[in-house]
């Protein structure tokens, strides 16, 4: 340090001796900052101080100096737009080294909205024209960057001309330029377009890439328009060896194929060749890419395109199984467009994929997980996801492992549970799921249960039992329960054995450990749904022993002894349910005590099925005839509420409260309230008369309101009947009954294994069942053939072997609605969105309009939208 | 296209910013922050490609960069490239750099950010590939150093002098960067 300083005097000794020459330079302003680390700020304004003054001197060498060191700064986040003048006096030089100082400081700082770019265009002009090819490359790699609609409007012809020039080092500046002065002046394309088609057949390569570059970027965004350049870009193909160009095209053409299948047919053959021959990864990659790209859009119709996507999944392979990750990533990437249309190609390789599960890096990862959820069937969905957990098992960190939980849930899941085939299995996973540490998908794992358990009704029983045995080891859940959302299970465990308690084996052991819980400890939303589903149990305790009034009346008085101390709960809304309950229960024992009690009117409470909604279903209820949502309910309240007030103080208006119409009472009426309150005076006692014509209008509106809930009839005792359970073909044993209770204290080891594998030895069975029969059935054939066959028809229907197990799909939906229209999908808006602002859209130019029009050309806003619209897709169910 | 090109050290200090696209300096400072933070926490042996940063671009943009020595080269492109052959640019770019300064190190960016700006222009052009081959690069890189010279004349000669006498100060010029083997299996 004692060393710099003593050389900056030295420095500045000099300076002061010789002058301006020794000002300060980039190279000392650098070093300047490098040296005041500790106050950086300070020296680098106390430089911006002295940069000001250079620029005020005259010496044009000394301002392109100064030039140099705002650019610098720049860099570094400093604002130096303020010298905008300054950068253009040192763009005008005429010396190539200042010039090119100017011009960098401008394309670092100059854009659209920089006032002084009108005052450059004739000196842009003259530095394009420049003899000296540098000079007018500077100029090209400047405008490049701040060209705005003025400029590219004045310099269009300018560039054009310079396309034409002798040196390719300026043809392919120019030609790049090119798509910047399209941008921002789509007029110019048009006429520019014949000159640019033209240098796709420059003889210089580079020349020829520009524009290869140039037409890729305009038909990516507007791919028709290009349609026609198909036979050049084709020749090109099969003739150039610059990767860049070929790497191009072939991008090109992947977005090509859609708009002409004709073209895709043609391009498999020159691309499977270059598949074959190229020894360069990154053109192979874009070759596998566009072929299948092809594949997708010519999904018919070609005889050997199996050939095609064979040899596409086997280079893949080998790019997978390479130990270059970046090759291993693109790999899996192009492998999932396969897995799309192709799905059985991309499950051979199920191994490798596993594989890469076990990959150090992430992002490999969780590409292979991407895959994984479209490889599932109803064959190996058990051994991924079993695979799946074991992987969870060993692998660190909680956000790959929520990842992956996750993850399992989404294959299972997916298509309303398409693929499982044993819903007791797939229970237990998520059972299982709850003992990972630290997860933050508690709340999934619980949509899941309740899911499951609301959809597949054979599955109740034994969802029912599994989830008493989590909520008699709910103290689990208390610890650690600040980190992590797990706890979110007994939100689903409580409801469903609540719900579904007639199919708890031991109801009453259930009761006592809910009630033995602190509960109080979970969150408010939580604790609520035990208080409510605490009833509902008792209530079937109740009605199943046949009205044995000792024992109800036993249950009752535990109960409310028990729940006494959830009244001190911290969450409002849990503690108003532990109460409501509370005195529910204090009526019910009051009741038997008095012999008056009738178990209906309890379980009146839980009356009714839950059905599933459908998602859609809100927005599908038909407006009632005469209902017109915008019309005011009640009188707009007036501006001010003051004067609202002072006007209510005048009229007498009880009839807002007291009036015979209850429903006037609405949010509306809170400015009404208020001055009530301040009115007591108005207050009139209503008359028993008058009670009673209130009550009669008011059940009469509840009659005619076919929202208002009713009692109904059903009780849920002729519902426990309905829902016997229907293993339709084989699992008649029900595996679930030795899960219950063996190992109350640690869960449920492995549950999920033990049913895996019962799963797969019924499977097995199932499978030579079938075998023996249709052997049987075609005993007459030769041995040999009908061996083959039969392996053929097994694998083609391989679903018949699997139990059908009944899942509510979908959702209710208002009746006389189907679930199909889109209409008002949310994902249109944002692509609507994005449209608006993107720029290429004007560039969307039909080349091959009459040429009438060329003299016209419609301003952008008119142009038509391009093609590419939104596809409906049908809804998955 | 290319969107933008970034290069900065190991300590998120910028050696080079170029964007393709205006963005005011308080946001390039704040996307050269957010790049760095996607880029430092990734070991070594991991793949170069990163789902872009909310920042820059969207879903179409991807991070593709290197990471050599002390410092990071990231750029940031849109789905019409190809991620092999940027990783192929960025290793032709460090090259010319190489080729240039003969042995480049930090220090070289640090005191020349203006020189390697030139020869990004040599590379890219608008957000545009324009050349490739390093070779040709070198050559037009220098053919300018040399106009450069000719118009500094005989009158740059005690500025050079001046420029030497203060270089004597520099801490030695440590050519940290070390380039990995030049035959990637990966070249055209």
């Amino acid at each position: 340090m004692a060393m710099s300083t003593t050389m900056d005097q030295v420095v500045k000794r000099a300076k002061d001796s010789f002058g301006q020459m020794f000002d300060k330079s980039l190279h000392d302003l650098v070093r300047g900052i490098r040296n005041h680390k500790d106050n950086e700020a300070k020296y680098i304004n106390e430089a911006i101080d002295e940069i000001k003054q250079e620029l005020k001197q005259d010496n044009i060498s000394m301002k392109a100096n100064a030039v140099n060191k705002l650019t610098y700064l720049q860099m570094l986040g400093y604002d130096i737009s303020w010298s905008a003048f300054n950068i253009i006096e040192v763009m005008s030089s005429n010396k190539f080294t200042f010039k090119r100082i100017g011009y960098l400081a401008a394309s670092q700082c100059f854009h659209e909205g920089t006032d002084v770019l009108m005052l450059t265009t004739n000196m842009i002009r003259k530095d394009l024209s420049s003899s000296s090819m540098y000079e007018s490359a500077v100029a090209m790699s400047g405008l490049s960057c701040f060209i705005n609609a003025d400029l590219a409007r004045d310099l269009a012809n300018d560039i054009m001309t310079l396309m034409t020039s002798t040196k390719p080092y300026i043809r392919k500046r120019a030609v790049l330029l090119l798509y910047k002065v399209f941008l921002n002046n789509p007029d110019a394309l048009k006429p520019a377009f014949p000159r640019l088609k033209e240098k796709l057949e420059d003889p210089d390569p580079g020349v020829q890439a520009a524009a290869v570059n140039v037409i890729c970027e305009l038909a990516r965004r507007n791919p028709k328009n290009y349609l026609a350049l198909a036979p050049i870009f084709f020749r090109l193909m099969t003739t150039s060896t610059n990767n860049w160009v070929l790497i191009k095209i072939i991008k090109l053409f992947g977005a090509l194929t859609p708009l002409e299948p004709r073209l895709g047919k043609k391009l498999i053959e020159p691309l499977t060749n270059l598949i074959h021959s190229t020894s360069a990864m990154s053109l192979l990659y874009e070759c596998i890419n566009t072929v299948v790209a092809v594949l997708v859009s010519i999904s018919s119709g070609l005889p050997n395109h199996n050939a095609s996507i064979q040899l596409c999944v086997q280079k893949l392979r080998i790019l997978i199984e390479d130990s270059d990750q970046n090759l291993k990533y693109l790999g899996l990437l192009a492998m999932s467009k396969i897995l799309q249309t192709h799905p059985k190609s991309v499950q051979a390789h199920n191994d490798l994929i596993m594989q890469c599960l076990d990959d150090k890096d992430e992002s490999i990862r969780l590409r292979a997980l991407d895959l994984l959820s479209g490889m599932v069937s109803k064959k190996n969905l058990m051994d991924i996801v079993r695979k799946l957990m074991i992987h969870m098992d060993k692998s660190e960190g909680s956000h790959y492992r929520d990842e992956l939980l996750s993850k399992i849930i989404e294959i299972c899941s997916q298509s309303d549970y398409q693929h499982i085939t044993n819903f007791e299995w797939y229970i237990s996973i998520l059972v299982e799921l709850t003992r990972l540490e630290g997860t933050k998908h508690g709340n999934l794992i619980a949509r899941q249960m309740l899911d499951v358990a609301v959809r597949v009704e054979s599955i109740r029983p034994f969802a029912c039992n599994q989830m008493a045995i989590l909520l008699a080891n709910a103290h689990v859940f208390i610890i650690g329960s600040s980190s992590t959302t797990v706890a979110e299970v007994l939100y689903a465990a409580a409801w469903i054995c609540g719900e579904f308690c007639s199919y708890l084996k031991e109801p009453q052991k259930t009761l006592e450990s809910i009630l033995n819980t602190k509960i109080i400890l979970f969150p408010g939303h939580i604790q609520s749904v035990y208080y409510q589903n605490i009833l509902k149990i008792i209530t079937y305790l109740i009605q199943s022993s046949d009205n044995d009034e000792i024992l109800a009346k036993q249950l009752v008085a535990m109960t409310i002894d028990k729940m006494s101390i959830f009244l001190s709960s911290g969450d409002v809304e849990a503690q108003e349910r532990a109460s409501i309950t509370l005195h529910i229960l204090k009526t019910v024992l009051k009741l038997i005590e008095k012999s008056e009690f009738n178990v209906n009117e309890l379980s009146a409470l839980f009356d009714g099925v839950l059905n599933p909604v459908a998602a859609k279903a809100q927005r599908k209820v038909a407006i009632p005839n005469g209902l017109d949502l915008d019309a005011w309910i009640n009188d707009p309240p007036s501006e001010s509420e003051d004067e609202s007030v002072t006007t209510d103080s005048r009229h007498d208006n009880s009839g807002f409260f007291y009036g015979k119409h209850e429903e006037n009472y609405s949010s509306n009426s809170y400015s009404n309230e208020t001055s009530n309150y301040q009115q007591p005076r108005n207050y009139v006692e209503p008359t028993t008369d008058e009670l009673e014509k209130q009550r009669e209008s008011r059940k009469q509106s509840e009659n005619m309101n076919p929202f208002y809930l009713k009692d109904s009839k059903k009780t849920k005792l002729t519902q426990k009947h309905e829902t016997s359970i229907d293993h339709s073909n084989g699992n008649e044993s029900m595996p679930s009954t030795p899960g219950k209770g063996a190992i109350p204290a640690n869960l449920q080891i492995s549950l999920s294994d033990q049913l895996y594998r019962q799963s797969k030895i019924d499977e097995e069975n199932r499978r030579l069942k079938k075998k023996s029969k249709s052997d049987g059935g075609s005993s007459k054939k030769g041995k040999k053939s009908s061996k083959k066959s039969d392996i053929a028809a097994i694998d083609e229907n391989e679903d018949d072997i699997y139990p059908t197990v009944q899942v509510t799909r979908g959702g209710e939906l208002p009746e006389g609605v189907t679930e199909s229209g889109h209409e008002d999908n949310d994902d249109d808006i944002g692509s609507r969105k994005n449209k608006k602002y993107d720029p290429h859209r004007a560039l969307n130019i039909d080349f091959n309009e009459k040429p009438i029009q060329a003299t016209y050309t419609p301003p952008p806003s008119q142009l038509k939208e391009p093609s590419k619209k939104l596809v409906e897709t049908p809804p998955v169910s | 296209m290319i969107k933008a090109i970034l290069v900065f050290n190991n300590s998120a200090k910028p050696r080079l910013i170029k964007f393709f696209e205006y963005y005011p300096e308080e946001i390039q400072q704040q996307i050269v922050r957010e790049t760095y933070h996607l880029v430092s926490k990734r070991d070594e042996n991991v793949c170069n490609f990163l789902e872009g940063g909310s920042l820059i671009g969207g879903n179409d943009y991807r991070l593709i960069y290197r990471h050599y020595a002390t410092l990071y080269f990231i750029f940031c492109v849109d789905s019409s490239e190809s991620e092999l052959g940027i990783l192929d640019l960025i290793q032709v770019f460090v090259e010319t750099l190489d080729k240039c300064f003969e042995n480049v190190c930090e220090l070289d960016l640090i005191f020349h950010a203006d020189k390697v700006h030139y020869i990004l222009q040599e590379l890219c052009l608008g957000g545009m590939v324009l050349e490739t081959s390093m070779n040709e690069i070198v050559a037009r890189i220098e053919e300018q150093s040399k106009l450069e010279k000719q118009e500094a004349g005989i009158s740059a000669a005690p500025a050079k002098a001046m420029t030497a006498l203060k270089e004597m100060n520099l801490p030695q010029k440590i050519k940290d960067i070390k380039l990995p083997d030049l035959n990637l299996n990966l070249r055209f």
